[in-house]
């Protein structure tokens, strides 16, 4: 017998608590499989958020630490500081990086931190009840825009790659989709690029993944990913921004 | 156009761990052949109805299933 697919080693057999259809999970297990891969199980430290991934420390089976709200790209960079052979990585959600925390990840990219972002983009506040998140879409019905995102009064959704991409400490900038398997697929190579991209020392790395939240959407998770396939790409256009440091037209 | 030979001393196992299956039905929305659905006769311990194999012989080994789960509910071997 011989298996082709099962779970990665470096996630630990405890079952995600996350909604039916969420692709935190998803995710997960894509990085999960990435740190396989590159057999950094045992020097790998991940920084967790505030918002639906905060236990992701019991998912993972690599060292862990949790961070502030918004904050955990200053978490890593202490943590990489004092260890740079360490491969260290945050993960978090729009609600953390796009808006409490929007200082910490612009400036770890501005001085080229050698650490790698995964940056899970549903585009709404998923923990805490489906509020307006700055990712959410014009028009997009949330509990706080329950007539829809409107730019009078909200303002514009936040293109966090586009913006990161501008500094020239951000090595490698990409966003994927995890939308059908196709995307799936690519959304690993693009994870592994990144983590390779620090591990190289090159500088920092982020992938923003286009994600759902079926439940505070109000779809079915097959319908979210129609969605978001619908909705979320055309205004979040997917693939590689920059590349070793240069700016690439990859799309 | 050559035929396409079957090897008979190869098949696939398709395992749903459905304790941890929630039920969302994206493995239903992927399978080329159309053989996983969601098991309405069955209750999982956290209420959930688990998804399954209707035939697993037209399986082809694909993984998509698998791939799509966000619960890792599914795990795919080659049985000689």
């Amino acid at each position: 017998m011989s298996i082709i697919f099962e779970r990665p080693r470096s996630l630990t057999d405890k079952p995600f608590h996350y909604c039916p259809g969420c692709t935190h999970g998803l995710v997960h297990r894509l990085v999960a499989e990435v740190i396989d891969e590159l057999d950094i199980q045992a020097n790998t430290i991940g920084v967790e958020p505030v918002g639906c991934a905060v236990s992701a420390h019991d998912y993972f089976d690599i060292d862990m630490q949790e961070a502030a709200h918004g904050r955990a790209p200053a978490v890593a960079t202490g943590i990489k500081r004092v260890w740079p052979d360490k491969v260290v990585f945050t993960y978090q959600g729009d609600g953390d990086l796009a808006s409490i925390g929007m200082a910490e990840i612009v400036h770890a990219a501005a001085r080229g931190e050698r650490i790698t972002t995964i940056f899970i983009n549903n585009a709404i506040f998923g923990m805490t009840g489906g509020q307006m998140a700055p990712t959410s879409l014009l028009g997009q019905v949330t509990t706080t825009s329950p007539h829809g995102r409107d730019a009078g009064s909200a303002g514009y959704p936040i293109r966090v790659s586009e913006l990161l991409a501008t500094l020239q400490g951000a090595a490698y900038v990409a966003r994927v989709s995890v939308h059908d398997v196709k995307n799936i697929a690519r959304a690993k190579r693009s994870i592994k690029k990144a983590f390779t991209t620090q591990i190289e020392d090159k500088g920092f790395s982020i992938v923003e993944v286009l994600s759902t939240c079926p439940i505070n959407w109000g779809m079915t998770p097959a319908d979210s990913l129609k969605w978001l396939q619908d909705n979320m790409i055309p205004y979040y256009p997917l693939g590689e921004l920059k590349v070793d440091g240069e700016g690439v037209i990859n799309r | 156009m050559g035929t396409v030979t079957e090897r008979d001393d190869e098949m696939i196992h398709i395992v749903f761990f459905e304790d941890i299956c929630k039920g969302c039905g994206l493995c239903t929305s992927v399978c080329p052949e159309g053989i996983v659905s969601i098991n309405k006769d069955r209750i999982n311990a956290s209420g959930y109805n688990p998804a399954g194999v209707t035939d697993e012989t037209k399986c082809t080994g694909c993984a998509f299933c698998a791939r799509i789960c966000p619960d890792i509910a599914i795990r795919i071997e080659k049985v000689s």
